[in-house]
């Protein structure tokens, strides 16, 4: 149980890292990139400026802190 | 084009892992003899080799689109990590990450280690390479598995890796010292904004949406994602000038 509880924290780290509310932010902004293509709405705009604002809000929490 | 891109990526990214575990494997052989850390090094990467023929076959069954939805998602958080931390470097918040300190430390920790011997092998040495090698060469396949499995092309990916994999190599028999010389810090933001770049294209694409121009957009993509990290980085050092104290700087 304890190597299996190290080897999700080792992946959980290894892939999200110290902010999950950016990796929770990335995975709304790809939700609504997938409800607009469904709804025939163009969407390939969508991620870039999405990615550029969470990375800011990120850097922002990370250097305040 | 994108073939180029894919293993340009997977190159740098393979080779900024590579780097940091022939820093271990360096220090563990220098203290402990090279007989130990090179018999970990060739377990860890025994182990390897079954994980990645485990995982590899069984990527290139799901559909595509699914696998790019969730690897262009995962790579798109795994990327903005690196990134994050790139520009935090590169504005002074975060400490340069330092490849001769590393060394250093890995070296101390591996000499004042209790002698342990078996099988003619000083499990200390083994342990220290087989773990940093194995970490490290986990994160190596995450890279090779999701890049080449989204573009359909493992053996591109694995290219890209394997020439990291010669060229570090190369660099570590002939040096045997810390690849402090390697502008590790630039290359991680390089790699950051290529995961970036990727897991965006991706996982737009895996999520049903189609890019005007199709695969020429990651230009455009990986024009935007340099731009963005270049005016943060701008933004924050600008921030950081004028939150110092008055004076601090004379």
């Amino acid at each position: 149980m304890n190597r299996l509880a190290a080897i999700a924290r080792f992946w959980w780290e290894f892939v999200v890292g110290d902010d999950w509310l950016a990796a929770v932010a990335i995975a709304l902004a790809i939700a609504l990139t997938a409800a607009l293509a469904h709804a025939d709405i163009a969407a390939w705009w969508l991620l870039p400026p999405a990615v550029a604002i969470i990375l800011y809000t990120s850097l922002r929490r990370a250097t305040r802190a | 084009m994108s073939a180029a891109f894919l293993v340009l990526s997977a190159f740098l990214a393979s080779a900024v892992e590579m780097v940091e575990a022939l820093t271990i494997v360096l220090a563990a052989g220098l203290a402990r003899g090279w007989r130990s850390a090179l018999t970990g090094v060739a377990a860890a990467t025994l182990t390897l080799v079954v994980i990645v023929g485990a995982l590899g076959p069984a990527l290139t069954i799901i559909p595509l689109n699914a696998l790019r939805l969730v690897v262009g998602g995962l790579l798109l958080v795994f990327g903005l990590q690196w990134l994050r931390k790139a520009i935090l470097r590169a504005s002074g918040y975060k400490a340069l990450h330092d490849e001769d300190a590393i060394f250093a430390r890995e070296l101390d920790v591996a000499r004042n280690a209790e002698r342990l011997e078996g099988n003619g092998l000083d499990w200390c040495g083994f342990t220290l390479s087989f773990k940093g090698v194995l970490l490290e060469g986990l994160e190596v396949a995450f890279i090779v598995l999701t890049f080449g499995s989204s573009q359909g092309s493992i053996w591109l990916a694995a290219l890209g890796a394997a020439a990291a994999l010669v060229l570090v190599a190369a660099i570590g028999v002939t040096v045997r010292a810390p690849l402090a010389r390697v502008p590790e810090n630039t290359m991680k933001f390089a790699v950051g904004i290529m995961l970036t770049t990727f897991g965006i294209f991706w996982s737009t694409e895996g999520a049903g949406a189609h890019w005007p121009g199709a695969d020429a957009s990651l230009i455009g993509v990986l024009a935007f994602v340099i731009a963005s990290s270049g005016a943060l980085v701008t933004l924050l050092r600008r921030q950081r000038v004028l939150s110092a104290p008055v004076g601090a700087e004379a």
